[in-house]
């Protein structure tokens, strides 16, 4: 890994300790480009682990109980390569879980954060470079327990959610939760290094009101998770005592299973239902916010032209996140959770479409009158606006509560989290790795290959994806081993079987993608400081930026949006170059 | 092909549209609906799907245009130097937060017929989910549930009236379950400890599934029930059936239907 350059500090700041060893360089690191990176690795490896369970879950809703080719032999021996009804639930609950917990969260506020925020705002570390390593040290028992809870009893099988009572009933299900609990703690340290970081320690000049999109996307983002945080961790740990110490916060009186009674109870299963959207419904948006703000940088970047509305997608960020918090009851308009608070909920739920639609018009707005590039990382941004129109869309048909009572856990629902999720959040990761990639490993990635990758990609995943919608208007329910014997659902064979081999076809597609990678970190062509001709702040650092980040003290002179002003003859208007009108610019980027 | 990317855009409109007009030719549309309320949700959800429809076909189409038309290897003019518009921005709030406040508004009636204006009717059966089995409790004769003539059956085969009201308890003995009958749009979670209703009107006769709709443990997938929709006279004469049975064999408290 060529992460590292030596050191060329042109000013003095506070020196951090230099000793050099392997070990404190790259991995007891405190230095935020190494953690973001530890980040992204760990992320992108259990991000294919989570592509193969779901292939895993696919496998069963094409051929249900066939024996699986080669891989059924050595994982399902015992049921001679069929996947077993109790291994069908263990595959797509840590399919979930993997997939939200140990990928989609941390890559956006662990590695993209990380990386990003002290470079964008001209900082040389964040605030708390030791707990910001914890950060990432604190996944680790996430990474053990949630690996090791693969290997007992079959695995956990209570879906992401955990609803109790089944949750417990099953043994893993405590590894599971202190899983869970760690990446909590995990998250609560980074969100709380964020925002002092994002507070205080902006390069002067850098008004809150000159922060890029991702910056401010990162910052509301860290504001849910310190608040929503903590109600899921206490929560976790209610549920990790019903089912290690006996108590009964989610059990009724009188409760019994498997004919065996538990002396506990008085509590109410519903409560736990509360208590994990309260958190995981502002965690939806932990899990699309930093994505939006990284699409907003690449595609007014890629338009060569000023995001259309900067204030506007800042305000309608924050009413995401405000609304984000009286929502949480549209998860439960059939739990058995009082009709008239349903109704509520919907009203409210309803309202959070609206700041989804300012952001789509705005990006478009964006694009209108603009000199498109169509590189990678722009063909990722433009799909995630495509496709988080029909995400935000199918969402309208949930929040109406008559209809939900018939696609509630449907694959109406699947449809619906997976356009927002991958579709939206995947690609945009993967754009933004295109775009950040020269700063990261200060080489280019390939952009034929990119692009291969990028096309492939986005028509598999509408394959995929998209025929969910029909299958949730049949009524085919989620998290069924085999939906076939139901009458009703007899004759959606064919479509599952579709789906499933333009499924194996899109993870096949990310091989480009990794080849790519790894190819491109020793081999692709040197980046230099600003290849993509870009305004944010960390293109004038270099890339890959040293300890400490910047070789000059970077002073932020305007917005990060002034592509194509008419003040300078060049398209793009660093935010820290000095405007014309001071004479002869002492010229402190090198560009 | 310098116009590659837009008209791939713009297979994301097309197709997004041609998906749901072909789908219903292919009998991969909603289940036959017999119930009398169903066909309130199920307008709803067309009027939502032509609504979100139009609003799809016009920003797709704007992206993909823009796409087309704002290429910089094909287009000379100069990027507009923008920032915004504040009459754009107060337009695009409004109309959609009107429209959202509509649709909210425009549901609520329907909301409330199917789960808060409960029938003031005898209650017609009781319905008990258990891992992995729909069991069914009728009053039998004297018309009061756990009383000493109550009809109990745990194999899954649960018989309704057809062209009446019926109001049901349903709850569970263990974990969540979900009770949804796809043909009468009705679904609900039943949850240990509580009790709920759940009522409708069936207009049709027929079997149909009863599909467990909330993960309950490994067997969920088979936790299937039958209900059959009869004129009152046949449902009657099923239960009479029924009690006959009853009186032959004692029910066993924990029978399953396959295992
Ligand atoms: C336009 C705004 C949105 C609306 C109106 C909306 C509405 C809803 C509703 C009503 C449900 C519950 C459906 C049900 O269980 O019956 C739901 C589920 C879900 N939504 Fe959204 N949503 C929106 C945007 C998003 C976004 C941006 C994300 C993620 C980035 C997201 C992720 C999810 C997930 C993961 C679930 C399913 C959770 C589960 O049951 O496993 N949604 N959405
Ligand atoms: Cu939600
Ligand atoms: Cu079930």
């Amino acid at each position: 890994m060529s992460t590292v350059t030596v050191d060329t500090h042109a000013h003095e700041h506070v020196e951090h300790a230099h000793t050099g060893s392997f070990l404190s360089t790259y991995v007891f690191s405190r230095d935020h480009k190494i953690i973001g990176i530890q980040f992204l690795f760990s992320t992108l490896l259990w991000f294919f682990i989570g592509g193969l369970l779901a292939l895993g879950v696919r496998w069963q809703l094409a051929y249900p109980w066939a024996e699986m080719p080669i891989l059924g032999k050595l994982l399902f021996s015992e049921y001679g390569g069929q996947i077993a009804p109790e291994t069908y639930t263990m595959l797509f609950t840590m399919h979930a879980t993997v997939m939200i917990f140990l990928v989609i969260i941390p890559i956006l506020a662990g590695a993209f954060g990380n990386f990003l925020i002290p470079l964008m705002i001209g900082a040389e570390d964040m605030a708390f470079p030791t707990l910001n390593m914890m950060s990432y040290w604190f996944m680790w028992p996430a990474f053990l327990a949630f690996g090791a809870s693969f290997f007992v009893e079959g695995g956990p099988g209570a879906g992401w959610t955990s609803y109790p009572p089944l949750s417990l009933t099953m043994t893993p299900q405590a590894l599971w939760l202190i899983g869970l609990t760690s990446v909590g703690v995990a998250s609560m340290m980074g969100s709380v290094n964020y925002l002092t970081t994002i507070i205080q320690m902006r390069a002067p000049g850098m008004s809150m009101f000159r922060l890029p999109m991702t910056i401010w996307a990162m910052f509301i983002t860290a504001i849910l998770q310190a608040f929503a945080l903590p109600v899921l961790t206490a929560a976790g740990f209610m549920q990790l005592a019903d089912l290690t110490l006996g108590t009964g916060f989610f059990l009724p009186e009188g409760w019994t299973a498997n004919n065996a009674a538990r002396a506990s109870g008085g509590g109410q299963p519903l409560l736990w239902q509360h208590l994990f959207w309260f958190y995981s419904h502002p965690a939806v948006y932990i899990m699309i916010l930093p994505a939006m703000g990284m699409v907003s940088d690449i595609i007014a970047c890629f338009a060569r032209k000023p995001l259309f509305g900067y204030k506007p997608m800042v305000y309608s960020i924050a009413g995401i996140a405000g609304l984000g918090f009286i929502v949480w009851g549209h998860h439960m308009f059939v739990s058995g959770m009082n009709p008239v608070l349903g109704m509520t909920f919907m009203v409210a739920t309803m309202f959070i479409a609206l700041p989804s639609a300012i952001k789509v018009f705005n990006w478009l707005g964006t694009i209108w009158g603009a000199k498109i590039q169509f590189t990678t990382p722009m063909l990722f941004a433009m799909s995630f606006v495509s496709m988080f129109i029909i995400g935000g869309l199918s969402g309208i048909f949930m929040a109406a509560t008559p209809v939900d009572i018939f696609i509630h856990d449907t694959y109406f629902i699947v449809a619906h989290f997976h356009y927002v999720l991958f579709a939206g959040t995947a690609m945009a990761v993967f754009g933004a790795i295109y775009f950040w990639f020269p700063k990261m490993f200060g080489r280019m990635m390939n952009d034929n290959w990119g692009k291969l990758h990028f096309m492939l990609t986005f028509i598999f995943l509408n394959c995929v994806f998209y025929p969910m919608h029909i299958l949730g208007v049949v009524g085919f329910p989620r998290r069924l081993a085999d939906p076939y014997h139901y009458e009703t659902f007899r004759h959606l064979l064919p479509l599952n079987q579709f789906i499933t081999i333009c499924a194996i076809l899109m993870v096949g597609t990310q091989i480009i993608f990794i080849v790519n990678f790894f190819y491109s970190i020793f081999f692709g062509p040197p980046a230099g400081r600003n290849p993509w001709h870009a305004n944010t702040l960390e293109w004038q650092a270099p890339s890959p930026p040293g300890h400490g980040n910047f070789d000059f003290q970077p002073v932020i002179y305007r917005g990060p949006y002034e592509y194509g002003s008419p003040e300078v003859d060049t398209d793009y208007y660093p935010q820290t170059q000095p405007p014309p009108q001071k004479d002869t610019p002492q010229s402190p980027s090198g560009h | 092909m310098k116009r590659f990317w837009a008209l791939l855009f713009l297979m994301v409109p097309v197709f997004g549209v041609l998906t749901f007009v072909v789908a219903p030719y292919f009998n991969h549309w909603f289940p036959k609906d017999i119930s009398e309320h169903g066909r309130v949700i199920d307008q709803l959800f067309m009027f939502i799907l032509w609504l979100t429809g139009i609003i799809f076909v016009a920003t797709e189409g704007a992206l993909c245009y823009f796409a087309w038309k704002y290429d910089s290897r094909t287009n000379p003019e100069p990027a507009k130097f923008s920032h915004g518009s504040h009459t754009l921005e107060v337009v695009w709030t409004i109309l959609p937060a009107v429209t959202l406040l509509f649709i909210a508004i425009y549901q609520m009636n329907a909301w409330a017929d199917a789960k808060m204006r409960r029938p003031n009717i005898p209650v017609t059966a009781e319905i008990t989910g258990r891992q992995f089995n729909w069991d069914v409790r009728y009053p039998g004769p004297d018309g009061k549930l756990h009383s000493r003539d109550d009809i109990v059956r745990v194999d899954g085969d649960i018989h309704f009236p057809s062209g009446e009201e019926v109001l049901l308890i349903i709850k569970s003995a263990d974990v969540l379950h979900s009770f949804f009958l796809p043909n009468l749009r009705m679904k609900q979670d039943v949850v240990p400890g509580m009790e709920q209703y759940m009522w409708f009107k069936a207009r049709d006769t027929g079997r149909y599934d009863i599909v467990c709709a909330e993960l309950c443990g490994w067997g969920h997938y088979k936790m299937k029930g039958r209900a059959t929709f009869e004129p009152r006279s046949e449902f009657d004469a099923w239960l009479k059936e029924k009690i006959a049975d009853q009186k032959t064999r004692t029910v066993p408290a924990n029978e399953t239907e396959e295992e």
